[in-house]
């Protein structure tokens, strides 16, 4: 049934740092590349090499310009992906219980063979968070690579999801948000994390950092302008005498 | 949103049946034999073919059986079950009128209710989603339902019930119009909650994830058509209401009647083309296409 749980046992989830975050996409990449040859039906492209590509990612990096009222704008990268919301529209809305949200770690996830790809998950879904395969017809959506995070025979560094382990900034961070004593738990209460469209009361378990204030210019660009000032602006004397000469030849 | 022609086929036509299929229940007109048969075959042929039509876009049709299962929370799942249930019923009440010349007024009024029912489970798929701030109102199913209601009663030759019904059906489709608005604005959400970023200032989308387009910007984020807008919602307003309303003013005429109902039939698509074409989903905020 696609009943949301009560509650569940642990609330895995990642924290995405805008601060860090460069924006250089590698988490998209290592997504795809993980994921369309593990978990679940492959992550298809269509036209990859033609004019118009076009296929399936679980995670995409947007970048957005934020201009403050006063000061300059900040850039800031932005990677998207499912948030395994406590209270995932998408999993009630489903009509065959394909979607699913686990009880032992609280896993949004998608039983493929069930799917009918009707597409009301993606639509219930204001993150865009779901993406309907083209060429499987089944719905796909990040599964915080649950075949990587309990896998013995993968060494024990490389039990988390493809984005974080492959993340060159350190700018993903993954672990149990219903546990206050955890890492990442610690991090959003240090860092003030956030919840992306909390209106829409989805209590997503996923969380952003806010980006740190950046060092200010005030008045000066550099210690040594006064030191550079330019010694004479208006010319007095011989010199004043020359330019004027100089200017009427 | 994408006007998918398959979802604005079938909510079109399947409401139209199932309006009829209300009618016919209530034994309004009260027919029997080869007539009763006609009516019966044309409000099942609208319904079914409407409800065959929304297979069309599953990625899977195959597995649809399995959408019957999932009625506790999936408004999809409870529309196919009270879709099927009221064939069922509205079908074995047709044997009577039919076949034995015998009204079975009970049956008749459980599978109007089970028709009309169905037409409500359709219109909350599209109602329950907070994700569409313009859909996201109790003035959705009531769309749904006067459309439908207004539709049957013109199917089923009921000329004051339909003069009665198409009015009250234009009036909520302006208030519907009217009131949605301004449900993305006043939804509250914007790039600056979708970011979480907008007590920091102005938020702008600067750049894409990708040069090129996706499933999310293809199904949810079609701007195509906007700017048209308002004229097709004259003619369709136009289609569906004023020219039927018109028509049967007029001394009765089957050619008459039959126009009327093929007006409406044409102005509810269109209807139901902006229905899906003018609604927001708020993904698009990120990409920012709002």
């Amino acid at each position: 049934m696609t009943d949301l749980p009560e509650k569940t046992d642990r609330k895995m989830g990642l924290v995405i740092d805008l601060d860090t975050c460069v924006g250089c996409h590698a988490c998209v990449i290592s997504c795809k590349g993980w994921n369309t040859e593990n978990y679940g039906a492959p992550l298809s492209d269509q036209n990859p090499y033609g004019a118009d590509p076009s296929g399936t990612f679980l995670n995409r990096v947007h970048s957005y310009e934020v201009q403050p009222e006063q000061g300059a704008a900040q850039l800031i990268h932005f990677p998207k992906s499912c948030l395994h919301c406590e209270d995932a529209p998408c999993v009630t809305v489903c009509p065959t219980g394909a979607s699913y949200k686990r009880v032992e770690d609280g896993i949004v996830l998608v039983n493929e063979s069930d799917c009918i790809g009707c597409g009301l998950c993606a639509w219930s879904c204001p993150y865009g968070a779901r993406e309907l395969d083209l060429a499987e017809g089944v719905m796909k959506k990040c599964t915080l690579c649950v075949d990587r995070i309990y896998n013995d025979n993968l060494p024990e560094v490389d039990r988390v999801p493809s984005c974080v382990r492959t993340c060159p900034a350190g700018a993903r961070h993954f672990g149990d948000l219903g546990d206050p004593g955890s890492a990442v738990s610690k991090l959003v209460a240090e860092r003030g994390g956030m919840d992306l469209m909390p209106e829409m009361g989805t209590k997503p378990v996923n969380k952003y950092l806010p980006p740190r204030p950046k060092d200010r210019i005030d008045d000066q660009i550099d210690i040594l302008a006064p030191l550079l000032a330019p010694v004479a602006e208006e010319p007095k004397g011989f010199i004043a005498w020359l330019d004027k000469a100089l200017e009427k030849l | 949103m994408h006007p998918a022609p398959s979802v604005i086929i079938f909510t079109t036509l399947s409401g139209l049946g199932f309006g009829l299929l209300v009618f016919l229940g209530l034994g309004v007109p009260d027919v029997s034999g080869w007539v009763a048969f006609v009516f019966f075959a044309i409000a099942y042929g609208l319904a079914v073919g409407g409800l065959l039509a929304s297979t069309f876009h599953l990625g899977h049709p195959e597995r649809a059986w399995k959408a019957f299962s999932q009625w506790r929370t999936s408004w999809l799942s409870r529309e196919g079950c009270t879709a099927v249930a009221a064939l069922l019923v509205m079908g074995l009440y047709a044997i009577g009128p039919v076949f034995l010349g015998q009204r079975w007024g009970l049956l008749g009024w459980l599978g109007a209710a089970l028709s009309l029912g169905t037409v409500f489970t359709t219109s909350m798929i599209y109602a329950q989603l907070r994700s569409i701030p313009r859909w996201n109102t109790w003035l959705t199913p009531v769309l749904f339902l006067s459309l439908s209601l207004a539709g049957g009663a013109l199917l089923s030759g009921q000329i004051s019930l339909a003069l009665v019904l198409l009015t009250l059906a234009a009036l909520v489709q302006l208030a519907w119009w009217k009131i949605t608005d301004g449900a993305l604005a006043r939804s509250g959400t914007d790039l600056g909650t979708a970011t979480g970023l907008g007590t920091r200032g102005a938020v702008r989308a600067f750049e894409p994830p990708h040069t090129g387009s996706n499933y999310l910007l293809r199904e949810f984020v079609h701007v195509v058509g906007r700017k048209h807008a308002q004229k097709l919602r004259l003619i369709a307003f136009g289609l569906a209401f004023a020219v039927p309303l018109a028509l049967l003013l007029l001394p009765f005429s089957h050619v008459f009647a039959l126009l009327a109902v093929l007006s409406h039939v044409a102005g509810v698509v269109a209807s139901r083309w902006l229905f899906f074409a003018q609604a927001e989903h708020v993904v698009g905020l990120y990409y920012g296409k709002r």
